[in-house]
């Protein structure tokens, strides 16, 4: 709570000392009070360390689930991994289903919901408070991650409703009612109730306000300083001619453009690694011995390990249930094919594109090392390293590419922008879900829910970047709290789906045809 | 003598014109012919998450239109002239799908129909009836 209040207060007196008459700039620093005081409580509660520490139990209860369910499906993640890939390219899919949604489109849209800022400004929040050691912890919980994402996807796919019209719904909502119905146990309708409300929650936080405000902190950052209410006026408009007033041509390019925007991201990080090939070793040298030292950062070893497993499972939602809202329209006669698929998600969005910003960040030696120690230097408030230019979030990942690559930044604007609005559409999409869940479905009610958003736009891009991250975070965990309790309890589930196809895989009962 | 005729249609002049030569043909010697319409698909497409939720109810309302408004008045027209009609409706690329069709049939002939267009367009993107006649698995008619 105090922190919040800091922000509050801090931005409160910088307003009164530069007595500034503008009416714009202080309608942002009023959101950003209104909205750091009324969060706080909320991000305090799921955030709380275990007592007498600073290690927060949330943290734990991801890592301790994705080593669960990586152990209990015994490694699930390699193993499956190449049938995975064919699974994609549609070597099992029947011809005769042409038409249908496929594995690669479910995926393609499941990664276009969760590859964004978090692949760009999140990896810089963590690295800039964590050091290059959190990517080590990234990495591994993207790894462990995607046997959550494989045992959240199957049960969405199996246990979806399907209606008479032919079109699905899907998610953990679904799960906990009809997975714990079916298996005798009580409680599935309040977990899944309280799932959908923290998954409003999480759509109006990490899936919008957030997005939002990276896109204006980018924009600010090529075209100079302006009120963010005015980007969220904009964003806020474009949103509500999509998913209010059906204009499907903006979605459209936007799903197009996404991806190719991805790749061109990932290869210029590409580009830029060849350039500085010299210093790769040298890099990867500063997350390992950063993972285990903490290499000066605030929090030690402790800091970098809960800001790399924090924004990798920001990023990738893995355990989070989103995924499995999105992935649960494909067609399939195997619920367990799309857990394969969906666990080439996390691989995609955290090992490989979180871990080419964070060398990215590092090698270009944005973060400020003292020479006489090795150390990384902390910022005035003791809160995060130094950076060159003093930039967080994506400023940082901008500085970082546009230093190797001039005139990057414009293209790294576009490509956060893109990525902002695409996710805002998905996570518009996972929101209205929970809200139909919980609302019943029907016209009104789904208009109220896309109105609320589009209004969620706007704060978001008016608040600062503390406030706004922090109840991102702390809404898109308290969907993962209630998630994993569901897996733990339908795992065997899972379990005999895998078990049952691997088998007929062996035998040739399932067999390839292409 | 017997045979089996596989015909793009796709509702166009050019598909019309190829479908009376193949059925005249078919009326002659007694064969048959299938009436094939492919609706194009990519499974590598992007689309929203809305889209997902929706895709088996219009992939049906897609199909049931493709038979009411193209397939069954051109069977209909096409029936009786001596000929045994088929006819089927599948989604894919439109070159490889007439060849699957073909060769899973066991037809003896393609026939396809081109509109004569020789502009910048199908020179740069190449046309169905020019790449049939590069990968047809049977004798192959362009009807112009």
């Amino acid at each position: 709570m105090k922190r919040h209040f800091t922000y509050a207060t801090a931005a409160g007196a910088a307003l009164s000392l530069l007595s500034s008459p503008a009416m714009a700039q202080s309608l942002d620093e009023k959101v950003n009070a209104i909205f750091a005081s009324s969060t706080g409580w909320f991000v305090n509660l799921i955030f709380s360390p275990f007592p007498g520490t600073s290690f927060p139990w949330i943290v734990a209860w991801l890592v301790v689930a994705a080593t669960v369910f990586t152990l209990y499906f015994a490694f699930i993640q390699f193993r499956a991994f190449p049938h995975s890939i064919s699974l994609v390219k549609g070597d099992y899919s029947d011809p005769n289903d042409a038409g249908e949604v496929s594995h690669f489109q479910a995926l393609a849209t499941a990664l276009s919901g969760t590859v964004g800022l978090g692949n760009i400004a999140g990896v810089a929040v963590a690295v800039g408070i964590g050091g290059p050691g959190a990517t080590f912890w990234m990495i591994l919980a993207g790894l462990m991650g995607m046997a959550s994402k494989f045992t959240e996807c199957t049960l969405g796919v199996k246990y979806r409703n399907e209606y008479e019209d032919g079109t699905v719904s899907g998610g953990p909502m679904y799960y906990l009612t009809k997975g714990f119905a079916e298996r005798g146990k009580p409680g599935g309708k309040f977990l899944a109730v309280l799932f959908s409300v923290f998954c409003i929650l999480g759509a109006l936080g990490g899936g919008n306000m957030f997005q939002a405000n990276q896109a204006h902190a980018q924009i600010t950052n090529v075209v100079g300083d302006y009120p963010g209410w005015i980007t969220g006026v904009i964003f806020a408009g474009v949103v509500f001619a999509v998913i209010v007033g059906g204009l499907k041509s903006i979605a459209k390019v936007t799903e197009k453009v996404v991806p190719i925007m991805g790749v061109l991201y990932v290869l210029t990080a590409l580009i830029i690694l060849l350039i500085n090939f010299d210093k790769i070793g040298w890099a990867f040298g500063q997350i390992f011995e950063g993972a285990f030292t903490g290499l000066g950062v605030a929090g030690g070893m402790v800091g970098a390990l809960i800001q790399g497993f924090k924004r990798a499972a920001f990023s990738n939602e893995a355990g989070v249930g989103s995924a499995a809202i999105a992935h649960s329209a494909v067609r399939t006669k195997e619920p367990i094919t799309e857990g394969f698929v969906s666990l080439l998600e996390p691989f995609i969005d955290t090992v490989v594109i979180c871990t080419m910003t964070a060398l990215v960040i590092i090698i270009t030696g944005q973060l400020i090392v003292d020479d006489s120690t090795g150390l990384y230097m902390l910022n005035e408030a003791g809160t995060a390293i130094a950076t060159v230019d003093g930039n967080s979030g994506v400023a940082l990942t901008s500085a970082a590419f546009s230093s190797s690559i001039g005139g990057f930044k414009y293209i790294l604007a576009i490509a956060v922008i893109l990525f902002a609005f695409s996710t805002m559409i998905s996570w518009s999409y996972y929101g209205l879900k929970a809200w139909t869940f919980l609302f019943g479905e029907g016209k009104t009610t789904e208009l109220v829910f896309k109105i609320i958003f589009c209004i969620f736009v706007i704060i978001g891009a008016a608040a600062s970047l503390g406030p706004v991250i922090d109840f991102s975070d702390a809404a898109i965990f308290a969907m993962a709290v209630v998630n994993i309790i569901g897996l733990y309890f339908l795992m065997p589930v899972v379990k005999a789906e895998l078990d049952s196809y691997m088998s007929r895989l062996k035998s040739g009962e399932i067999k390839k045809f292409h | 003598m017997s045979g089996k005729f596989v015909v793009g249609y796709d509702g166009s002049n050019a598909s019309h014109r190829a479908l009376k030569f193949a059925v005249a043909k078919a009326a002659a010697q007694g064969g048959s012919v299938m009436i094939a319409h492919v609706l194009e698909w990519s499974p590598y497409s992007f689309l929203t998450p809305n889209e997902l939720e929706e895709r088996h109810k219009r992939r049906n309302e897609e199909l049931t239109r493709a038979k009411e408004v193209v397939m069954d008045p051109i069977v209909k027209e096409m029936s009786g002239k001596g000929a045994d009609i088929e006819s089927t409706i599948k989604y894919g690329k439109v070159v490889d799908v007439l060849c699957d069709i073909a060769k899973e049939s066991g037809a003896d002939q393609m026939v396809i129909g081109r509109d004569g267009d020789s502009g910048i367009a199908s020179r740069v993107f190449g046309s169905v009836a020019g790449a049939l006649a590069q990968c047809a698995p049977v004798p192959c008619t362009i009807v112009p």
